[in-house]
C-alpha cells in the first residue's frame, strides 16, 4: 500500500453523524475511526451496564453503524473500508453483538471483533494511591469503574484476524488511528520515530471537526465557511508516516495551518513529551505547510520509548450537584440579581442546607472569569450551584432559587432547576504486565 | 493593542489542569508574544480563578507553528467532573486571555 487514507467519524459520543457518512461514502477511505470516549464517559456507561447487563456502550452506536456499514468491507470498485471505534465503552462485547445483529439485518457479511482487557476494576490494589490523594480502598462502594488506557495491541490483533469492524472500550485516542498505520505499513513496536508521526496523525484527527474548521471561527478574525455542513477530516499517510490532513471536496469548514496549529496544542502539556501507551511523542518541532486549499502537510513529529506504566481512569460517585437559575432584565437588572443572590445564600444558611461547596454567580457579569467589565448589561441570569452529599439536600438549592418568584426581588423570570449525581474521575498508574488485552471474535 | 489582534487561541482540559494555546497569525509577531506573554503574566491574569496553592503556570514554546502553550494546574477547581463552574471544562479561558494588552513598537 502506497498511501493509507484514514478518516475521523466522530470527536465525541454525541457528535454529528452525517459528516461520518459523507466520509464513508465519498472519502475513498481505508479506515474510518470513531473516537467517542471522554474522560468520564466510561464511568457513566458503567452505571448503565449495572442496571442493564446488555447495555453500557455508546447510545449512538446503532445509528452510526446503520448509516456507515453499507460502505464497509470489500465492495466492487472501491477501497476496502474498515471501522475502528471505542464505542464499546463499558461493554465492548455487547456492542459487538449489536453490530453483528445490524450487519445481518442489512444483509452484510462482516467480521466484527471486540477488544477487551481495559476494565481493571477488580484488579486494583486497595492500597494504591489516586492522583487526588485518596486510596482505591477509601472509595469503597462509591467506586464504579476503572479502565486502563490500552495502546495499539488489541486492535492490531483484531486487524490480523481480518476484522471489518473493531470495537474497543478504553484505548488511548491516538492509538485508534496509529494501529491501522502500523498494521498496513508493518511498523515495529519500537520504531519510535514512525510511531511518533503516526501518533500525531491520530492526535490531529481524534477530535474530528476540531481540525477542519470546527471550534475555530471568530468572525472578522477567523472566518470559516459553511459550519452547518462541516466536513470531518481525513489523513493521507505514507509508509514512513509522512502525512497530510484534508477533507472531502465540497464539504464545509476549512483546513489551514492555523486550524492544525490549534489542534496540535489542544490538550497537550509538554509538547516534547506527549505520553501514550505506545510511544512518547515529540510534537515540539512540528510545522504545517499548506499545499493547496484544505490540504495541509505535517512535518517534524518524532518519538522516543513508550512509558513503562499505563494510566488508569477511575470513576467514582461523589455526591450530588443541585442548581437553580433565574433571569432579570431592564434597568436595575444587575442590582436585583445581586439582591436575589444574597437572598438565596442567606436562605440556604438559615435552612441549614448541608453543602460541601456552594457557588453563586451572575451569568453575563462574572460567571465565567470573575467580573472583568463594568458595562451594565440589559439582562443577567443568577445561577446558584452547590455540591451536597445527599440528593435530598441538593434538591433544596434549586428550590430556593425558584422561590424567588414570589419572595425575591421584582421581575425575576424563567426559573430553572436541576439535580445531578456527580461521577468524578481520578487516575492512577499500573504496570503494563497487570493489564491483559485479548480479542473476542 | 489587544492580544486578540495578533493571535488566536484554543483551550484544552485534563483533570483539573487547563492548557491554553496562543498562536501568532504572522510569524513576525511571534518574538513579541514570546517576550511579553510570560508564564507570570498569564498567572496574574487568571489570579482570581486559580486555587491559592496551585503549582505554577508553565509555558512551552512551539516555534514551528508560532505558538505558545500555557499549562495552568488547579484552575478547574476539582476538574470537569466535580466542578460547580458554569464552564466546568474551562473552554472559555483562552478567549478571555486574548483581552491582554500588548505594548507594541510605534
Amino acid at each position: 500500500m502506497n498511501t493509507l487514507r484514514i478518516g475521523s467519524g466522530a470527536g465525541y459520543s454525541g457528535d454529528r453523524i452525517e459528516p461520518a457518512v459523507e466520509l464513508a461514502e465519498q472519502g475513498d477511505l481505508d479506515y474510518l475511526v470513531f473516537e467517542c470516549l471522554a474522560e468520564r464517559t466510561i464511568a457513566l456507561a458503567q452505571q448503565v451496564r449495572i442496571s442493564d447487563p446488555q447495555g453500557g456502550y455508546d447510545p449512538l452506536l446503532g445509528e452510526r453503524m446503520h448509516r456507515v456499514l453499507p460502505f464497509v468491507g470489500r465492495l466492487a470498485g472501491r477501497r476496502r473500508l474498515r471501522v475502528i471505534t471505542n464505542m464499546g465503552a463499558a461493554n465492548p462485547l455487547a456492542a459487538a453483538i449489536e453490530v453483528r445483529r445490524i450487519a445481518a439485518e442489512l444483509g452484510l457479511g462482516l467480521k466484527v471483533v471486540a477488544v477487551v482487557g481495559d476494565d481493571v476494576l477488580h484488579a486494583l490494589p486497595g492500597e494504591q494511591l489516586l492522583d487526588n490523594g485518596q486510596t482505591v480502598a477509601s472509595l469503597g462502594e462509591r467506586l464504579i469503574s476503572a479502565n486502563a488506557y490500552l495502546g495499539v495491541d488489541g486492535i492490531l490483533e483484531a486487524l490480523r484476524v481480518d476484522a471489518d469492524v473493531v470495537i474497543t472500550g478504553r484505548v488511548a485516542d491516538p492509538s485508534l488511528f496509529l494501529a491501522p498505520q502500523m498494521f498496513e505499513f508493518g511498523w515495529a513496536a519500537d520504531d519510535w520515530q514512525r510511531l511518533g508521526r503516526g501518533t500525531l496523525v491520530g492526535h490531529l484527527l481524534e477530535c474530528a471537526g476540531q481540525v477542519s474548521g470546527g471550534y475555530f471561527a471568530d468572525p472578522g478574525f477567523k472566518d470559516v465557511d459553511d459550519l452547518a455542513c462541516l466536513g470531518f477530516p481525513l489523513a493521507e499517510v505514507d509508509a514512513d508516516g509522512h502525512a497530510l490532513i484534508t477533507k472531502v471536496t465540497g464539504s464545509g469548514g476549512r483546513i489551514s495551518r492555523a486550524t492544525c496549529a490549534e489542534q496540535l496544542i489542544y490538550e497537550v502539556h509538554d509538547p516534547a513529551a506527549y505520553l501514550t501507551p505506545d510511544v512518547t511523542a515529540d510534537f515540539s518541532q512540528v510545522g504545517f505547510v499548506e499545499e493547496n486549499v484544505d490540504r495541509v502537510r505535517i512535518q517534524g513529529a518524532d518519538g522516543r520509548a513508550r512509558p513503562e506504566q499505563l494510566k488508569v481512569s477511575v470513576g467514582y460517585l461523589d455526591g450530588w450537584i443541585g442548581e437553580g437559575q433565574m433571569s432579570y432584565g431592564g434597568p436595575g437588572a444587575v442590582a436585583r440579581a445581586q439582591l436575589a443572590r444574597d437572598v438565596v445564600l442567606k436562605r440556604l444558611e438559615l435552612m441549614g442546607v448541608k453543602m460541601q461547596e456552594v457557588r453563586a454567580e451572575l451569568i453575563g457579569i462574572d460567571a465565567l472569569h470573575g467580573q472583568r467589565s463594568s458595562v451594565e448589561p440589559w439582562e443577567v441570569r443568577l445561577r446558584v450551584a452547590a455540591r451536597c452529599e445527599e440528593r435530598s439536600e441538593a434538591v433544596r438549592v434549586g428550590n430556593e432559587v425558584e422561590t424567588l418568584y414570589t419572595n425575591g426581588p421584582s421581575g425575576g423570570g424563567g426559573a430553572s432547576k436541576n439535580v445531578r449525581q456527580v461521577v468524578a474521575v481520578a487516575s492512577l498508574l499500573l504496570p503494563r504486565e497487570s493489564v491483559k488485552v485479548r480479542i473476542e471474535v | 493593542m489587544k492580544l486578540h489582534m495578533l493571535a488566536h487561541s484554543r483551550t484544552g482540559d485534563k483533570g483539573d489542569t487547563s492548557n491554553i494555546s496562543i498562536i501568532a497569525y504572522r510569524a513576525e509577531d511571534y518574538p513579541l508574544l514570546c517576550e511579553q506573554l510570560t508564564a507570570e503574566r498569564v498567572a496574574e491574569f487568571f489570579a482570581g480563578l486559580r486555587e491559592l496553592d496551585a503549582p505554577p503556570v508553565r509555558r512551552y514554546e512551539l516555534p514551528s507553528v508560532q505558538g505558545l502553550n500555557f499549562v495552568l494546574p488547579g484552575i478547574l477547581r476539582g476538574g470537569v467532573t466535580r466542578s460547580l463552574a458554569l464552564d466546568a471544562h474551562g473552554k472559555c479561558l483562552g478567549s478571555a486571555l486574548l483581552d491582554l494588552d500588548l505594548i507594541t513598537p510605534t
